[in-house]
């Protein structure tokens, strides 16, 4: 035990450096971890997939997608992986701390672009830098997937709308002929930039004290 | 306001209109002084009149019938009540015509000010002044307007997110605040051995309960000034939330301390007893209101056939609900909140549109009147007195408020800081403490008493209008320019664009998701548990019809279309094009110019099924409304004019390019997969066009805007469109897309008019919303969503 402890800390100093987590948190998410991924090395696609809780969600297919994404690794590759380890899950993680009080404004600023990066790659499954209409048309339905029926046209002209949105804000003076080819992750931050994602985008877990908080009860 | 009250001055009544205006004001104040003076002798009157039929029949002597008689006394009570509500709204109406004044002084304490003139005046008169502030009238007919106004709008989402925050400012704060004040004036009542003064016979527990009475944040007084000062969504809730939650523990305070000050004596039992109390009254009072909330919900399911009366229903609930907790002494305040926050999403999503805005329009009516009588009322009361003034006790009252309420916010701060993610700042903290304002609430708690047991009432009464003008006047006064200086963020004035409403769900579910993925049960998830059970049990049983599974995001859509449309017809159709050219991105812009890949050469063109034909032909109506009156400013292309001033040939031409561009649309994508009906002949095309008087406007719009009239517009009311018409015409046009685009460039222009346009969509918003309590539009349309 001794042993595993001192490369365990070792470890956790790396990750606490890399992700700017506390031991505390670090400790409880790899107990997490090993809960999700059966006491193995990594975690597949299956593990997440056939949690119970998730079965309700209706982006659970954009979600999953996101931990196994490179993109969010911070690495500048791309594609996505099958299996990923606890550095990728704690990386992936670490998107969704809050700031505190010590945060400064350059960092606060960072840390938004940060969690709209995240989010913008949840949409742009394609990797091509923008989202397309087709792609955004495909959020809204995902959205809306366990709404009920809903006519998928619906879906499709409140994509158009938001889209058409995006476009009159960022590029106001469109001629007829040119084409808006989707939502740069310029545009992107333009228009949710009255949402203060530093603040909204977080998880209390991460921030409390975590002994307290018992590790919840989905088993893959 | 105080910018755009200046943009008006200009517009404004010139000097010798406004001073004919104020002589007018001042007639009326003196006339209804005299008969406000002749009601505080309505007994001899009253006798006169019994008297007379008995004097009649003993000697009856035949006399000259009356024509003219008067008789005063009949329509007394009522003409009085007419007379200070025009009062009041005659003052409303007058501050706005003086807008220099009005952007310093906040209203509220001009309408003390013309309180204190009209109880001078009643008293110069010689009359006595009427017991204005009387707390029956006051907690019965005043207070919940203003209530239910601020609950019918409260904001859920801020709300709920601070919620820890706000009870602990409500209650730890408040009893902190009693106890403080209580204990210190007592302690300093007990000083001063040498004189002996009447201060030494105050005992313990009336200081206690004084220090009850004043400590509690008065929400009438909050609103009447954070109204004004557009301040950041966050302490706006805060300061308004803890206004209304510490309610519950005024009530309890003040009955336990008025209970146990004939005792003397206050035992451990009684203070658990106080604890229990508390709790009851609270859960009692929330309670109460779910339980009418749900009854209104569920009664507006059923009153699609007799729409004229649904809002009478919304009204008399929450009313009742408000004097059902009255009943108990549970807390009415609570109640009313309880009951117009739970009745709300489902009431709209219920009644009809009108009824909507008669809602809304009689709750800012009434609560504004009620506001502005209170503020009128608390200056006649202190005039009428009585007066106990002792310069000791007022003054270390009014210090021991401010130090209080300062020591109170600071240390709550810090421990709440500890479990807020975002933090209070110390320019919050003191928005928050400076916002602590006293208001009539305290008045008329202090009134209530009894002057056999508190036999010091007069000085309360004195020390605590002491205090509510000071709060009101220095801190209303000052709050504003504090603002301004601290830098503190204002309101975003920005209305929720769809964008943002998509993506605060995405991240809603996403951040469920996460904290599923973590096993951690946390906000969302309840939150979310929460939404699902009210979707699956709760919006069935109350929401009639097909509405019930309408979900968020469309709703939201929808409501937004609507009101846009309404605010295009009733801005003259959206002829006032704004300064700022709107957003010349149509739909074109952003199709994707290639058809889609692996596209079969026919299509199979599966029928649709019931449903999605109900909802296309929904969505095409609405829009065909719109565009009708829309079409003109947002689109690139024109195509056919007014056919009665262009004449015959103009018309031609015009019908050939739309057939040109018919073609076009027919070689972009289709996705409305409908069977495609035989196209128009040209007959048909232009009797359509040249029938339809409505959709073209006398004068055609300028050239700088062309506009584009392919003939969406029908000619018979939207009602009686044929389905097989809007199809052809919708698949013409690419389905649902065409006239969505006009949607969607819809939103973007009206951003940018309310913000460039000068006056029209300004005043209009300013009318919607008036200067009363309660959210502005954008707040109060924000669809529940916990």
């Amino acid at each position: 035990m001794g042993a595993w402890q001192t490369r365990a800390e070792h470890q956790y100093q790396d990750l606490a450096d890399k992700t700017g987590f506390s031991f505390e948190q670090i400790k409880n998410l790899y107990q997490r971890f090993q809960q999700l991924s059966g006491n193995e090395e990594t975690i597949s696609r299956e593990n997440l997939d056939c949690m119970p809780a998730l079965a309700n969600n209706p982006i659970r297919k954009q979600i999953i997608g996101a931990f196994f994404d490179k993109r969010n690794q911070h690495q500048d590759e791309v594609g996505s992986c099958d299996q990923i380890g606890f550095e990728q899950f704690l990386m992936v993680m670490s998107h969704f701390r809050p700031p505190n009080l010590r945060t400064t404004d350059e960092e606060k600023e960072a840390m938004r672009k940060e969690k709209l990066r995240f989010l913008f790659n949840m949409h742009d499954s394609d990797n091509d830098g923008t989202i397309t209409l087709a792609e955004y048309r495909k959020v809204v339905e995902e959205l809306m997937s366990k709404s009920g029926e809903i006519g998928q046209e619906t879906a499709k002209a409140i994509a158009d709308a938001a889209m058409l949105e995006v476009a009159s804000i960022n590029v106001p003076n469109m001629g007829p002929e040119e084409f808006y080819e989707g939502i740069t992750f310029e545009h992107f931050e333009e228009i949710l930039k009255g949402l203060e994602m530093e603040s909204r985008m977080h998880i209390r877990f991460l921030d409390v004290d975590t002994s307290t908080m018992r590790c919840g009860k989905s088993q893959s | 306001m105080p910018a755009r009250r200046d943009s008006h001055s200009p517009s404004g009544k010139s000097l010798p209109e406004r001073g004919l205006l104020l002589l007018i004001v001042l007639v009326l104040l003196q006339g209804s002084v005299l008969p406000l003076g002749a009601a505080s002798s309505p007994d001899t009157t009253h006798n006169d009149y019994v008297d007379n039929p008995k004097e009649k029949e003993e000697n009856y002597t035949k006399k000259a019938f009356p024509v003219l008689t008067l008789d005063y006394g009949h329509i007394q009570a009522p003409f009085e009540i007419s007379l200070w509500i025009l009062l009041a709204s005659l003052m409303k109406l007058g501050f706005h015509m003086i807008p220099r004044v009005s952007s310093i002084v906040p209203e509220s304490c001009l309408l003390i000010t013309v309180g204190l003139l009209v109880g001078g005046l009643i008293k110069l008169a010689g009359e006595d002044v009427p017991p204005v502030l009387d707390s029956r009238l006051f907690f019965l007919c005043l207070l919940p307007p203003i209530i239910l106004d601020a609950g019918y709008f409260l904001p859920i989402r801020p709300f709920m997110e601070n919620l820890g925050t706000i009870l602990m400012f409500a209650v730890v704060g408040t009893l902190w605040n009693a106890f403080f004040i209580g204990g210190l004036l007592y302690a300093v009542c007990q000083i001063q051995p040498a004189n002996p003064s009447i201060l030494h016979k105050i005992e313990l527990l009336p200081c206690l309960l004084f220090g009850s009475i004043i400590s509690a944040v008065d929400p009438v007084a909050v609103l009447a000034v954070f109204e004004e000062i557009h301040i950041n969504e966050l302490l706006h809730i805060l300061v308004f939330g803890e206004s209304l939650l510490n309610d519950a523990v005024t009530v309890v305070l003040y009955h336990l301390f008025e209970e146990y000050t004939r005792a003397g004596t206050v035992t451990v039992l009684d203070c658990f007893l106080g604890i229990i109390s508390f709790l009851v009254v609270s859960i009692g009072g929330v309670l109460v209101g779910v339980i009418y909330g749900l009854l209104a919900a569920f009664t507006s399911r059923f009153t699609s056939h007799v729409r004229v009366i649904e809002p009478l229903f919304v009204f008399v609930y929450a009313y009742m609900a408000y004097l059902s907790a009255e009943v108990f002494h549970l807390s009415g305040i609570m109640a009313l909140i309880a009951c117009g926050a739970t009745m709300r999403p489902y009431v709209e999503a219920n009644i009809s549109h009108k009824s909507h805005t008669t809602v809304k329009y009689f709750m800012k009516m009434w609560s504004s009147v009620s506001e502005t009588l209170i503020f009128i009322f608390l200056g006649v009361a202190t005039v009428d007195g009585p007066h106990h003034w002792n310069w000791t006790f007022v003054t270390v009252t009014v210090l021991l408020c401010l130090v209080s309420r300062v020591i109170g916010v600071v240390g709550l701060t810090y421990v709440i800081n500890k479990f807020r993610i975002v933090k209070l700042t110390t320019k919050d903290q003191f928005i928050i403490a400076y916002g602590g304002l006293r208001g009539a609430i305290a008045f008329s708690l202090g009134f209530l008493l009894k002057k056999n047991l508190f036999p010091m009432r007069e000085m309360f009464l004195t020390a605590i209008i002491t205090v509510v003008f000071f709060t009101v006047f220095v801190q209303g006064m000052t709050i504003q320019p504090l603002v301004e200086l601290l830098a503190v963020k204002k309101k975003q004035e920005a209305k929720r664009t769809i964008n943002e409403e998509i993506h605060t769900q995405f991240l809603d579910h996403l951040l469920t998701g996460i904290e599923d993925i973590c096993g951690h049960y946390g906000h969302h998830h309840w939150k979310d548990k929460l939404n699902r059970f009210n979707k699956k049990y709760v919006k069935k049983c109350l929401i009639a019809g097909e509405r019930s599974k309408e979900p968020q995001l469309i709703a939201f859509y929808h409501k937004m279309e609507f009101k846009q449309a309404i605010e295009m017809v009733e801005s003259g159709g959206g002829f006032k094009l704004p300064s700022a050219m709107p957003s010349t991105v149509s739909m074109q812009n952003i199709q994707p110019k290639k058809p889609p890949p692996a596209k079969p050469a026919e299509k199979p063109l599966s029928q649709l099924s019931k449903g999605r034909e109900e909802e296309i032909r929904k969505i095409l109506r609405s829009n065909l409304q719109k565009t009708r009156l829309r079409l003109r400013s947002y689109n690139r292309h024109t195509l056919v004019a007014d056919p009665f001033e262009d004449g015959f040939d103009d018309l031609l031409i015009k019908k050939q390019k739309m057939i040109e561009l018919e073609k076009k649309i027919k070689d972009m994508n289709n996705y409305l997969t409908v069977p495609a009906a035989p196209p128009d002949s040209p007959t048909m095309c232009r009797a359509r066009l040249s029938s339809d008087p409505q959709s073209y406007r006398a004068k055609p719009e300028s050239d700088s805007v062309p506009t584009f009239q392919v003939d969406l517009a029908s000619p018979q009311s939207p009602d009686s469109v044929n389905v097989m018409d809007e199809f052809r015409r919708a698949g013409q046009q690419r389905g649902g897309v065409r006239g969505e685009e006009d949607q969607g460039l819809m939103m973007r222009p009206h951003k940018t008019g309310e913000g460039a346009d000068g006056k029209d969509p300004q005043k209009l918003t300013r009318c919607l919303s008036d200067p009363g309590p309660g959210a502005d539009e954008e707040e109060e349309d924000q669809p529940f969503l916990l």
